[in-house]
């Protein structure tokens, strides 16, 4: 029946309360939650898919070049890449605590927390960029400038492009997760998050988590390939 | 909204043993186990990962079916990954001239068969 | 309590809000599934001219209307348009999009911002990609296969190629938000195994589309950085194998001809329940065989790479798994058939589109088993025995149900009905023409004509000639569907709430619907094809 329209003419006015945040389309909040945690969990599921396919191209190349890979793991810089290691696992404990503080209401908790997580990320971009200088100062940038020795250096430069793409696309999802919590931090600190409401920590918490999880395989996938030299 | 709140205490615990467990990746990563050393790497990670996503995640908490779209997650991972090495695995079995059953290992002396090396700037032959 | 100055015509999603921005700005489910239609339909004609000028060439043996060239780029971008920009979000996007939270008795999907996002990432896509055209075009084949369209290709691979990795997030979203509605939003009572088989085929559809698009989009990437950065993945001069490219490809692209079939899958069962006043035979199987074609259809994309160069053992386990992955789409097919006997039919437009479905579907399907024979692929891959296959499923199975689809909530989506004649005249028309077309072309196959040439041995130009016939003749039907539906939406009789009598909580609101779609959210207490409970068709 056309009464039912009145309820929700265009100037909102509601005939139930319902908390500010709770978008029109959903019944109840806690409805609004579960879809928003479904739908994150999706989207972790296609990135699982889009970083599946670097690893099918890593895993293939590994078996077939092995001397290659352990050429150019060699090349790689352990410390830098145990100590990303350290920082970012850091930065997924301080994402943990954010979140339990914003599940317990605590506002300044939650973005100290937030703080220190992107103050890691920051570190581990930082790291990075100083690792991709330096082989860029090497010549081991792939295309028509690469140089390396040895009978496998074009495999080499398999192992190399691949190094960079697994790791430069793992380093752009950080600086878009670096975003979101600057965005995320903002709205925390402007009391947004309540005990009833943190559905947005949580799914930052979620996504940062997840690229935390690449980088666990990667770095014994990239740095640690016959680190005790059986191939030699 | 309700969701599971783990005491702090459990976070830091589960800090520890990613730390305890990224030092033992390095560690044997330098202790000669042969073919076994990729496999023990990616076992260990996949320790690691399991551990941030049970607790950090708090899939242990969610629901049936966030556990469902996870193992999904990895299922089709695996199938890509299985699939795929059902070709690169058995290429030259029984047919190559020398019958080869190991996996598409090129074994060649000086590297792939390829046409005239490109020419380069600095005189490094090949 | 009408607002707006019309007397006759109450509230609804069109007339609520005026004006461009209106649109532009909407986050109504069923606005943004007219606005898909609008850039899929002009895609499809874009698609539709590369495919006639395509039969005009072949219609003599020489290659004497474009140089090869050009007709290496015609086939190319005849596929990347409709496969990319038709077919894949035809019936998810426009259908699935308008109906998808009214079968639910929700007011929308669960994100509909994200749902305008995943428009706006489309246009983007398509504006990227068809821009790439205009400015020459890509000549490698709709599958991009390296080491050519990574380097030997001079024509525009990195555009086309970040247009398609652009497009296929809007296929993600698409998915993700469907799955996420169907989790969350379905109105009390509405029980999983009280839902319309529309909704299981739109809910595998998204399984696909979440776990498939986001490997191309990093394959295409690759190839992308190949061509322009020098990484050098595919690349074989460095002992890169290009037979990976495939397995990822099509890792993607075979899943991807189920996006394109199982929506359809869906409207079938939702117009030969209503057209034969009957229950879906077998509910229950046809719910699940959805579900065990996206699922099984993950494990057969080797199919494609026969004869690539990849192990014959392995070979021979993906193409046992394509025989598999037959049996689900056969259960669907038996069980529609079982539907219709003893049933009411009622001979109205949707349902001649569904018989015209049928058939082709049947030897799409069939032809396919063909393929999927390792002794016989050899021989008819690569040829037009594989084009004819793949087009009685894609049009005669996919754009068929798509239309069957559109004009069973045609009604629905504007209030207004289309001429039944025209509609049942320009569906013999298509189903006449696209036989002519396309079976020509399964003798041709097996005669040995490869595909992707424009010029062929004289002995084969009598088929050619029956082929571009066929297309002239479809390509009437087609235009002929779009005047009487455009006609309608000005000049058409009104529509009531529900003209086909179905069953379905679409059909009981107004058409077209309020902006929130429901007055009240329905409360749901039977399944979803009680036809027994209403009374048969109209005399």
């Amino acid at each position: 029946m056309p009464n039912g329209l009145a309820a929700h003419a265009d100037d909102h006015v509601h005939a139930h309360a319902h908390h500010p945040a709770q978008q029109h389309h959903f019944e109840t909040l806690q409805q609004q939650a579960e879809a928003s945690t479904l739908g994150m969990w999706l989207f972790l599921v296609t990135e699982v898919m889009f970083f599946g396919g670097l690893f099918t191209a890593y895993l293939i190349y590994r078996l077939w070049y092995p001397e290659a890979w352990a050429e150019g793991s060699r090349e790689l810089d352990i410390r830098l890449g145990g100590f990303n290691t350290v920082v970012l696992i850091g930065s997924s404990l301080t994402m943990a605590m954010a979140v339990r503080a914003a599940q317990t209401g605590r506002r300044i908790a939650t973005v100290v927390q937030l703080i220190a997580t992107m103050a890691l990320g920051l570190t581990f971009l930082v790291v990075k960029f100083f690792e991709y200088k330096s082989k860029y100062d090497l010549g081991h940038i792939p295309g028509p400038n690469f140089h390396f020795e040895g009978v496998h250096a074009d495999q080499v430069q398999i192992f190399i492009s691949l190094y960079f793409a697994m790791t430069g696309l793992h380093a752009l999802h950080m600086i878009i997760g670096f975003v979101l919590m600057s965005v995320i931090t903002w709205m925390a600190w402007k009391g947004r998050f309540s005990k009833e409401w943190y559905t947005p920590v949580e799914m930052s918490g979620l996504y940062w988590h997840f690229v935390d999880i690449v980088w666990i395989f990667l770095f014994p996938l990239l740095y640690l390939v016959d680190r005790a030299n059986q191939l030699q | 909204m309700s969701g599971h709140i783990s005491p702090t205490s459990s976070y830091y615990r589960i800090f520890g043993a990613l730390m305890v467990l990224t030092a033992v990746t390095v560690a044997v990563a330098f202790v000669n186990l042969g073919r076994w050393n990729f496999p023990v790497a990616i076992g260990i990670a996949i320790t690691k990962a399991t551990l941030v996503i049970l607790f950090f995640m708090h899939v242990k908490y969610s629901s049936q079916l966030t556990k469902l779209i996870v193992g999904m997650a990895f299922f089709f991972l695996m199938i890509m990954f299985g699939l795929t090495l059902t070709d690169y695995l058995s290429r030259g079995w029984y047919t190559t001239p020398r019958g080869s059953t190991t996996a598409g290992v090129q074994k060649t002396l000086e590297g792939p068969v390829r046409a005239a090396p490109a020419p380069r700037p600095a005189a490094e032959g090949h | 309590m009408t607002t707006t100055a019309v007397a006759e015509s109450p509230v609804n999603y069109l007339n609520v809000r005026h004006g461009v921005m209106s649109w532009l700005l909407t986050k109504d489910h069923k606005r943004i599934g007219l606005m898909y239609m609008v850039v899929v339909t002009l895609a499809f004609i874009v698609g539709a001219i590369f495919a006639g000028l395509i039969r005009i060439e072949l219609a003599t043996p020489e290659g004497d209307l474009v140089s090869s060239d050009t007709y290496n780029r015609l086939f190319t971008m005849h596929g990347i348009a409709m496969v990319f920009f038709v077919l894949i979000p035809a019936v998810p996007a426009i259908l699935g999009n308008f109906v998808l939270p009214l079968m639910l008795g929700a007011k929308d999907v669960a994100f509909p911002k994200i749902n305008l996002l995943s428009w706006y990432v489309f246009v983007v896509g398509t504006a990227l990609t068809f821009g790439a055209m205009l400015t020459g075009g890509v000549d490698t084949g709709w599958t991009f296969y390296p080491p050519y369209s990574s380097s030997a290709s001079d024509s525009n691979v990195f555009l086309t190629g970040i247009g398609v990795f652009v497009t296929g997030f809007s296929s993600i979203l698409t998915g993700l938000n469907f799955m996420v509605t169907i989790h969350r939003m379905r109105a009390p009572g509405l029980t999983w195994f009280r839902l319309p088989l529309f909704v299981w085929a739109v809910y595998a559809t998204s399984l696909v589309q979440i776990l498939g698009t986001p490997v191309i989009a990093i394959t295409v990437l690759m190839l992308a950085l190949e061509r322009v950065a020098g990484l050098g993945i595919f690349n074989p001069a460095l002992g890169g194998d290009p037979v990976l490219f495939q397995h990822l490809f099509w890792f993607y692209s075979h899943p991807a001809v189920y996006i394109m079939i199982l929506p359809p899958m869906g409207a079938i069962s939702e117009v030969i329940a209503c057209f034969s006043r009957k229950q879906i035979f077998g509910y229950s199987f046809v719910a699940f065989s959805s579900l065990a074609i996206a699922v099984f259809g993950f494990l057969v994309w080797a199919h494609h790479l026969f004869v690539a160069g990849i192990s014959p053992y392995s070979a021979l386990v993906f193409s046992i798994l394509t025989y598999a992955v037959a049996v689900p789409s056969a259960v669907k097919t038996f069980n529609w058939t079982a539907t219709m006997y003893r049933g009411a039919i009622w001979w109205k437009a949707p349902m001649i589109w569904v018989f015209g479905f049928l058939g082709l579907f049947l030897v799409g399907g069939l032809t396919g088993l063909f393929t999927a024979a390792l002794g016989l692929d050899i021989h008819i891959h690569d040829t037009y025995f594989v084009v004819a296959h793949f087009h009685y499923i894609m049009v005669g199975g996919a754009i068929m149900g798509y239309f069957a689809g559109l004009h069973y909530w045609w009604p629905k989506m504007t209030g207004k009905m289309y001429s039944d004649a025209a509609a049942k005249v320009a569906a013999v028309l298509v189903f006449v023409g696209f036989n002519l077309t396309f079976f020509p072309q399964f003798i041709l196959g097996y005669l040995g004509m490869p595909r992707r040439y424009h010029m062929y041995p004289p002995e084969f130009q009598v088929l050619n000639v029956m082929s571009t016939l066929g297309a002239s003749v479809l390509g009437l039907g087609y235009l002929l569907v779009m005047i009487y539906l455009t006609y309608s939406i000005f000049w058409g009789e009104k529509a009531g709430a529900n003209p086909w009598m179905a069953t379905g909580l679409e059909w009981t609101t107004q058409s077209p619907p309020l902006p929130e779609n429901f007055p009240e959210t329905p409360i749901v207490t039977e399944g979803a094809y009680e036809y027994a409970k209403r009374e048969t068709k109209v005399a």
